[in-house]
């Protein structure tokens, strides 16, 4: 189990733009800690709104607590046309944990040194899933700090400020909703979504766009998680090759001693890189991906709801039509009638905003991203090409320098 | 060839002055590469070096090639038979300690004669072909040889031979040569799922890099061969390489590289190899053997590690394809036209890196992974002539043990039985025979492998230098790459608006 981590959060935040923006309301999650399974993060907020007993405080918080905030926002009525930023994914350590797992039962079979640097290596992956999973909980918090509506939410302040275990909470607010809506939207939109006649175009063309994007972009996801498993692969290899082509040197007494010692170490820095450029691949292409998957179905929920609210609306028309032919209940069926189409309306607005800045939020976070990952990309390949060169040169002038048996003490003009 | 003769200290006690002047000359370099090179001013640097390399691999080649063998001894060895090989005595004085001819001059200046030829030989196998349909197909290679040695009949000779053929010349060779203490470079396995599926006719990637591997791994044995300046002059290497016509080699089961050790083996006393505790006189003969084992050992756990790493390669090539081709989708369904667009650019880069990570692996294999298996087999060989030199010995004890029997028995036989007498010492005079025989041998058989063993560590180091130079040429050229394909991108992402 890892101790505590400090982590700079304007370091880590990647996947979305500056979310800090308003002064009034800053979020952060300066530390975390990890006990067994359990993440403990400490969510620290400065604020000069009044609405708040002090200015400066910290509270610590369990991912347990961020779903329930998540989900009391998706089920509250009056955010029904917001898109609710999505709820941060469970810590998952499984793989770093199977990778340890593995390390133990191939101790036997590797050089102390080895198994220094495998360790080393574990360790890091360690950090950076632990890095990951702040990141990711931290920009929940602060996309809601940043959205006009989201953050005036009492329960939002609750989680903020409350100095007690949330967990009561937690259990009642369950008890109240059963997270009854939240499944119906999972299983139920793509189908009512599809489903509804849509008069406004710009839904219409939200619609295709989204389901379209969403199965794409769930596919790209997928396989760009592959691809930087399969580097960090290849870096771990490099450990291995480096390990033994040290003990070959070590046994040697040819002229090949020392081109084996260089190349060890060769292949050793290399993997730092390597590992290097791997992980930011994860950050900024991996993780920019399986973000927006999340948000695109937080944007197709909403317009599940308001599928559902003209849905609504229409059998509302149905049962007033029915009220007249019957001249029952006329009064209660105009006002039911009058209700949706408010409530629709009210949807279709809030959602038309939130989708437009959505849709350039979209694209400001994967620019940033493409553009840092290709700059990295660069910066990593031209670090290690200096390395490759230093080793070329190494071991070309060792051969030239035998071949030419000459003694100078520069070799190139 | 003094330079190249004393580049390598003989025995392990100690380096000689040239390798020490060698790391004083590195330190004194270092000065330029302190600090991180900029990468223009290390680009030209490799250009002018990369020149000077090459020029002076071809003009310095390894002294080995320059070593030739005394005339009679060069008959002598051209006899045919499994028999042993009995040099002429002017070369051999049994009595002399064996360390005192070794250890402190090199091979050069003790048998340097006028070479007739420097060694200067190209040999390429290329252009598989299959010949006929079914389970009698076979692949027949292009065999080229290109020379100026007048061993040849001309400079240049090409020949198209199959793998049995290749076989069959190793048999040969190794029968003549292997049980007298030279290394005879084993030849390619044979693979009856690699080969089933190019006879059936599966044109896909997996046949045709067994092919190609089994192609590179030919040429590889042919000039391993070559290069050894006994096995160069054996007529039926010269046969192979230059008549048109081949006789088809049999049973090549019996002749796969495996099978002629087993065939060798199984010639001496094999009930005795296992229990043979040899009373080692020489020191160097222990050393060695104990090095080779842990070379042994060492090189096969680097091999399956770059095992490993191809296989990964490989894998991230793969993926790195399937998630290209995601962007790509991924691109075409996105409306914001400058994302879109950058997306498509994105999915065109990976395929291209794609391409880098197949050819990196390529290298991988074919540089690092494939030249440590050939020596992996070469060791093989070496522990090979190591243990028929302890069966020389296991033979020499036998026959010393016999004659002691057949004197104490004469002795006991008196003039009262004339003619057991005089066969007792006809016997003995026999056996005398076979003791000296026996001791010339295994005189012989020491002094060829510490000739080869000498060869063969100059000759692995050679090779091992040469295919790290490629190996890291393979890794600049994919970083070079990498950052040409970022940069192209780099405008494209920041065109999004």
């Amino acid at each position: 189990s890892l101790v505590q981590l400090a982590c700079n959060s304007s370091k880590t935040r990647s996947v979305s733009v500056d979310l800090n923006n308003d002064t009034a309301l800053i979020i952060d999650i300066p530390d975390a800690l990890c006990e067994r399974d359990k993440v403990k993060f400490t969510v620290h907020t400065k604020t000069t709104l009044s609405s708040f007993q002090k200015p400066d405080f910290s509270v610590p918080r369990q991912h347990e607590d961020f779903i329930w905030l998540h989900d009391t926002l998706v089920e509250t009525e009056e955010y029904a046309g917001l898109i609710i930023p999505p709820a941060p994914p469970k810590p998952d350590f499984e793989s770093p944990r199977e990778k340890m797992h593995k390390l133990g039962e191939g101790e036997a079979t590797m050089t102390k040194e080895e198994y220094t640097k495998m360790k080393q290596e574990l360790e890091a992956e360690y950090l950076a899933v632990f890095k990951k999973t702040v990141q990711v909980h931290e920009v929940f918090l602060q996309r809601l700090s940043s959205h006009p509506i989201l953050s005036k939410d009492r329960n939002f302040h609750i989680f903020l400020e409350y100095d007690q275990d949330l967990t009561v909470r937690r259990k009642n607010a369950k008890e109240m909703f059963g997270g009854f809506f939240k499944n119906m939207v999972k299983t139920a939109d793509e189908v009512i979504i599809s489903g509804i006649k849509e008069v406004d175009d710009f839904f219409e063309q939200e619609k295709t766009f989204l389901l379209d994007y969403y199965s794409k972009i769930k596919d790209s996801t997928i396989k760009a998680e592959k691809m930087t498993r399969s580097h960090k692969n290849v870096a771990d290899d490099y450990i291995h090759i480096s390990a033994t082509l040290s003990s070959i040197s070590a046994d040697d007494s040819t002229a090949i001693k020392k081109h084996f010692e260089k190349l060890a170490d060769l292949f050793e820095k290399l993997r730092k890189v390597e590992g290097r450029v791997a992980s930011d691949q994860e950050l900024k292409l991996t993780e920019l991906l399986r973000y927006y998957m999340r948000d695109i179905q937080a944007a197709k929920d909403l317009l599940y709801r308001r599928a559902r609210a003209l849905a609504d609306y229409e059998n509302s028309n149905k049962a007033l039509d029915k009220a007249r032919l019957k001249s029952r209940d006329i009064p209660q069926a105009e006002e039911q009638q009058q209700l949706c189409l408010q409530k629709f309306d009210k949807l279709s607005e809030s959602g038309k905003r939130e989708l437009t800045s959505f849709k350039g939020r979209r694209v400001v976070a994967f620019r940033k991203n493409l553009i840092e990952m290709a700059e990295l990309e660069i910066k990593h390949a031209k670090v290690m090409l200096t390395m490759i060169y230093r080793c070329l040169f190494d071991n070309a002038y060792a051969i030239m320098k035998l071949a030419l048996n000459v003694v100078t003490s520069r070799p190139f003009p | 060839v003094c330079v190249w003769g004393q580049a390598e200290p003989l025995n392990s006690n100690g380096q000689n002055s040239l390798l020490e002047e060698e790391e004083e000359e590195e330190e004194e370099g270092e000065d330029l590469f302190t600090g991180s090179l900029s990468v223009p001013l290390v680009l030209s640097l490799s250009r002018s070096l990369s020149l000077s390399l090459s020029l002076s691999l071809s003009l310095f080649p390894s002294a080995t090639e320059e070593v030739s063998l005394d005339s009679p001894e060069r008959d002598v060895l051209l006899s045919d038979g499994p028999s042993p090989v009995t040099p002429p005595a002017s070369l051999i004085s049994p009595h002399l300690p064996h360390n005192h001819l070794y250890t402190h001059c090199s091979f050069d200046e003790m048998e340097e004669e006028d070479t007739p030829d420097l060694f200067d030989i190209s040999i390429l196998v290329s252009d598989p072909e299959k010949v006929g349909e079914g389970m009698n197909a076979y692949m027949a290679y292009k065999v080229t040889t290109q020379t100026s040695m007048s061993l040849f009949k001309s400079p240049q000779a090409t020949v198209r031979r199959r793998f049995s053929d290749f076989l069959g010349l190793h048999g040969k060779l190794a029968t003549r040569y292997l049980h007298v203490g030279y290394l005879v470079p084993p030849a390619p396995e044979k693979s009856i799922v690699g080969m089933t599926k190019v006879k059936v006719g599966k044109d896909d990637s997996s046949s045709n890099e067994f092919v190609e591997k089994r192609r590179a791994a030919l040429e590889r044995y042919l000039m391993r061969t070559a290069k050894h300046p006994v096995l160069l002059k054996d007529p039926d290497l010269l046969t192979f390489l230059e008549c048109s016509e081949l006789p088809r080699a049999l049973s090549t089961q019996a002749l796969s590289g495996a099978g002629i050790l087993r065939m060798v083996n199984k010639a001496a006393d094999a009930v005795n190899k296992m229990t043979i505790k040899m009373t080692e006189s020489d020191t160097w003969f222990e050393e060695k053997q104990q090095k080779f084992e842990n070379l042994d050992i060492q090189l096969r756990k680097l091999h399956c590690s770059l095992d490993s790493l191809v296989c990964h390669r490989k894998e991230l090539s793969v993926n790195t394809a399937l998630f290209a081709k995601s962007a790509a989708m991924l691109g075409n369904s996105e409306d914001h036209t400058a994302l879109s667009r950058a997306l498509s650019q994105l999915a065109e880069v990976e395929e291209k890196v794609e391409q880098l990570h197949q050819d990196q692996a390529g290298a991988d294999f074919y540089l690092l992974a494939e030249l440590l298996a050939d020596y992996i087999r070469l060791i093989g060989s070496v522990k090979g002539v190591f243990d028929q030199r302890v069966r020389l010995w296991q033979r020499l004890q036998d026959s010393l043990l016999l004659l002691q029997k057949k004197r104490d028995a004469e002795a006991k036989l008196h003039a009262n039985k004339p003619e057991k007498l005089q066969q007792a010492r006809d016997d003995i005079r026999e056996l005398e025979g076979k003791v000296q025989q026996g001791e010339r041998d295994f005189e012989q058989i020491s002094k060829t492998i510490r000739k080869e063993l000498f060869r063969f560590e100059k000759e692995r180091v050679t090779d091992f230098k040469e295919v790290i130079i490629k190996y890291l040429e393979s890794l600049v050229q994919t970083q070079q790459q990498l950052i040409k394909y970022w940069e192209a991108f780099l405008p494209e992402a920041k065109a999004i608006s």
